[in-house]
């Protein structure tokens, strides 16, 4: 139990610190993308400082995501044991294919993104980047497909009984097509790129804020405020098919996410609410048959509840699933609020005079970060007690050599490591803020003693 | 049981895990070497140039333990389960050092002050130190086998285990590997005073590494029974060990010529020739049970199903081809002596 406990915190840990980078390099790929293509288009130099600047900052997210992305790697051997077997068959090919088609393909080209500006034409460098951008959102499809397989397993048979029991693939495409595939994926897709053009607004709000940077700042703001306007939008579509897809292959997750116990009965939507696990009633604010609806266009069809599954086939934590769920909505709700009525002032043309919306924006990059930990702390915990959805139990997925004060130690180690990254990586973001854009191409840095940053 | 050119799926993909890992050990290996030597460079500049040296490659070489582990995990699911398990505490060592590295190579430079700099400095050349030793450590402790008992499952004890004498002969016996073959590929990008005095450590590197590989044969004929009777019974494999003798000898005698791009050839077909010695070592075998043969994981009872094997293949050759275009097409792009710019580190 103590190990079961330690690996999970580990493993949850790890994870949750290594989803802050990779999804502001999917997001930071795509701005970068588009601010080099728009300096090639209009030959305009502020598109071309705006992708220098902004390079630079993408290094720092994508040289610690990767360093945190091996730990991911690993862990699943050193901590998952019993679980590697059961899905090595599945898991390895989509990782396999991860590492060859996606990861190689960011890392090599991400040379020539960094340290290539002087030595290929402009037109390799722009592919160079839309390279490691490709790479970055490749990377994604494996991994959510793999973690998809784990929500809704398809495509496999089980071979062997108890201890040496094992999926093995029957059929690639239904594998990686598995239902909630593609629903995932476009909706972590997008949580990406939210995360990404957030950072770009905030940054450059609070550039406009303080006067620095003004005409390059209203650019690169205009161009990230469509992106965010645009995909915190669309958000909500993939947002909703997602749900529709956990109410058909996972009812006990969704039944957790309202905090809807009662076996089969029209169930409610909660703006707001707090589960009391003992009584099996939710306090708050509800929608009376608000879920029936979303799911069956209905108010009164009824929904499967928690208690239509053995009490050892329910999620443990209900309302945090819960929490983290509402808590994902209501940020996803605030993101469309925030851009939809940004762009409505942007239009009108006075934007940069509502300081007070500049200055929540300098605040705003936080949120898609939180939406995203939120999204994934609810598909992991609400999938509990299953490791693999109605096949394989978390409690029994451990690695059954490790001993708790093996964990122990390397959980400690982590902590502090991921604890001095983060700083560093604070320190950093705001160094670079603070450095500002414009004397990038200050040529005087181009001899050789004066190359210090 | 099905077969391709002649071999089973499970041998397939024992060599392509093999080939990967082995490309792994060139390519990260003088990436380790050049930092291991960071320390002995006293000027600040010669650190930078070192360190760029390596700049736009480093991560693209650490993809290959990446694709290396997935391809291990994909095909093998069974060993890697109980690899990795088993040498829990010198992979998590491994991934904070491979965390460290990463983080003092990015951060290093982007301070003046005197003691950031020396920090990341130390920091830097420590963990490319442990993860050379460390992989010669694990690498030590497959050679030799494991306790593997019932249920796959590891059953030695102690927190320390993995650092029995064997393992840590390997491991210094890859440190000092892992430096030569750093030592002439700094000689390869460098010039002047620092290429100067890369030459002259390189000699130092490659004397240790020549009396930890003899000391590390020898024990393996005297103490490790199962390793040395592969060898006798096939004495037609005797020809690989000769071959990586000559190889290994080649690369002072084309330093001293000033061939140094062939130095690099021998010094990483070196590595690539220790890789077959390790293969063959463990063939049919992945992980040796020191208790008992049976409880012995092979590529055949850990393998994924061939299934799975025949589409991973397939991914393997689409992939490998494109992987090794862009690669030729970055190294290209950076060969040369290294010019700092203003994108440096």
């Amino acid at each position: 139990m103590e190990t079961e406990i330690l690996a999970r915190i580990q493993f949850a840990f790890t994870v949750g610190f290594h989803y802050i980078y990779p999804p502001l390099s999917i997001g930071l790929g795509l701005i970068l993308v588009l601010f080099e293509s728009l300096y090639l288009k209009t030959k305009n130099e502020d598109y071309h400082q705006l992708a220098r600047f902004w390079t630079k900052i993408f290094a720092i997210t994508f040289g610690i995501g990767v360093a945190t992305g091996i730990v991911m790697e690993f862990e699943f051997g050193t901590n998952w044991a019993t679980y590697s077997r059961f899905v090595g068959d599945i898991f390895g090919s989509a990782l396999a294919a991860e590492g060859i088609f996606a990861f190689a393909l960011e890392s090599g080209f991400l040379g020539i993104l960094l340290f290539g500006w002087n030595r290929v034409p402009k037109w390799v460098h722009l592919v160079s980047t839309i390279g490691v951008f490709l790479g970055s959102m490749f990377s994604a499809v494996w991994i959510v497909v793999a973690n998809s397989w784990q929500q809704t397993p398809a495509g496999f048979h089980i071979v062997g009984k108890g201890f040496s029991a094992r999926a093995e693939i029957t059929d690639f495409w239904q594998m990686v097509f598995n239902p909630s595939s593609v629903d995932r994926l476009t909706h972590t897709w997008i949580g990406a790129f939210l995360a990404g053009s957030f950072l770009v607004l905030s940054v450059h709000a609070y550039y406009i804020l303080k006067g620095k940077h003004l005409d390059i700042s209203k650019k690169a703001f205009k161009i990230a405020l469509f992106v965010a306007t645009f995909f915190s939008l669309a958000q909500l579509f993939t947002g909703h098919k997602s749900a529709d897809g956990v109410a058909k292959n996972q009812p006990a997750k969704l039944a957790a996410m309202e905090g809807h116990y009662v076996k089969n009965a029209p169930a409610d939507l909660y703006l707001f609410g707090w589960v009391n696990q003992n009584t099996q009633k939710v306090n708050g604010l509800r929608i009376k048959g608000g879920l029936s609806f979303l799911v069956h266009q209905d108010f009164n069809k009824k929904i499967i509840g928690l208690n239509h599954f053995p009490k050892d086939e329910q999620p443990s934590q209900v309302n945090a699933v819960f929490q983290f769920y509402h808590l994902m909505v209501l940020i996803g709700m605030t993101l469309i609020g925030l851009t939809v009525l940004s762009l409505f002032y942007l239009v009108k043309g006075n934007l940069y005079e509502k300081k007070w919306l500049l200055r929540i924006f300098v605040f705003s990059a936080i949120l898609p970060q939180l939406a995203n930990q939120f999204g994934w702390f609810t598909a992991e915990m609400g999938r509990q007690p299953w490791v693999v959805y109605g096949l394989l139990r978390t409690d029994q997925a451990f690695s059954q050599a490790v001993s708790a004060n093996q964990i122990l130690f390397s959980l400690i180690l982590f902590f502090f490591v991921y604890l001095l990254l983060f700083l560093l990586f604070i320190y950093m973001l705001n160094k670079k803020i603070k450095h500002g854009i414009s004397d990038l191409e200050d040529k005087s840095k181009l001899s050789l003693n004066a190359k210090y940053e | 049981m099905e077969t391709l050119l002649g071999l089973d799926y499970p041998t397939l993909w024992f060599l392509v895990v093999g080939g990967l890992f082995a490309g792994y050990a060139i390519l990260d290996g003088f990436d380790f070497g050049a930092g291991a030597w960071h320390l002995f460079l006293k000027k600040e500049e010669s650190r930078r140039i070192a360190l760029n040296a390596i700049g736009p490659v480093w991560d693209g070489n650490e993809v290959w333990l990446v694709i290396g582990g997935g391809a291990l995990f994909a095909g093998f699911p069974i060993m890697y389960a109980t690899f990795f398990s088993s040498m829990y505490i010198p992979f998590m060592l491994f991934l904070v050092f491979i965390i460290f590295r990463a983080i003092s190579i990015e951060f290093r430079s982007k301070e003046k002050m005197l003691w950031w700099r020396k920090m990341w400095d130390i920091s830097y050349s420590v963990s490319s130190i442990a993860l050379a030793f460390l992989l010669g450590v694990v690498l030590g402790n497959v050679l030799q086998g494991i306790a593997i008992g019932e249920k796959l499952t590891y059953s030695g004890s102690g927190f320390f285990e993995f650092l029995n004498p064997f393992a840590l002969l390997v491991g210094f016996t890859s440190l000092f590997l892992f430096m030569t073959h750093g030592a002439i590929y700094l000689i390869l990008k460098t010039e002047g005073r620092l290429f100067a005095k890369m030459t002259k450590l390189l000699k130092k590197s490659y004397f240790l590494f020549l009396l930890f590989f003899i000391l590390m044969s020898v024990y393996t004929f005297v103490f490790i029974p199962h390793l040395a009777a592969i060898f006798k019974s096939k004495l037609y494999l005797i020809i690989v060990p000769i071959l990586t003798i000559l190889s290994i000898a080649n690369v002072p005698r084309l330093t001293n010529k000033h061939a140094y791009g062939w130095a690099f050839f021998f010094s990483s077909l070196t590595i690539a020739l220790l890789m077959v010695l390790v293969a063959f070592g463990l063939y049919p075998n992945l992980l040796y049970s020191t208790i008992d043969q049976k409880y012995s994981l092979t590529i055949y009872n850990s393998a994924a199903s061939i299934k799975s094997l025949k589409i991973m293949m397939i991914i393997v050759a689409i992939g490998t081809p494109l992987v090794l275009g862009y690669t030729i097409f970055v190294y290209k792009t950076f060969s040369g002596k290294v010019k700092l710019d203003e994108t440096s580190y």
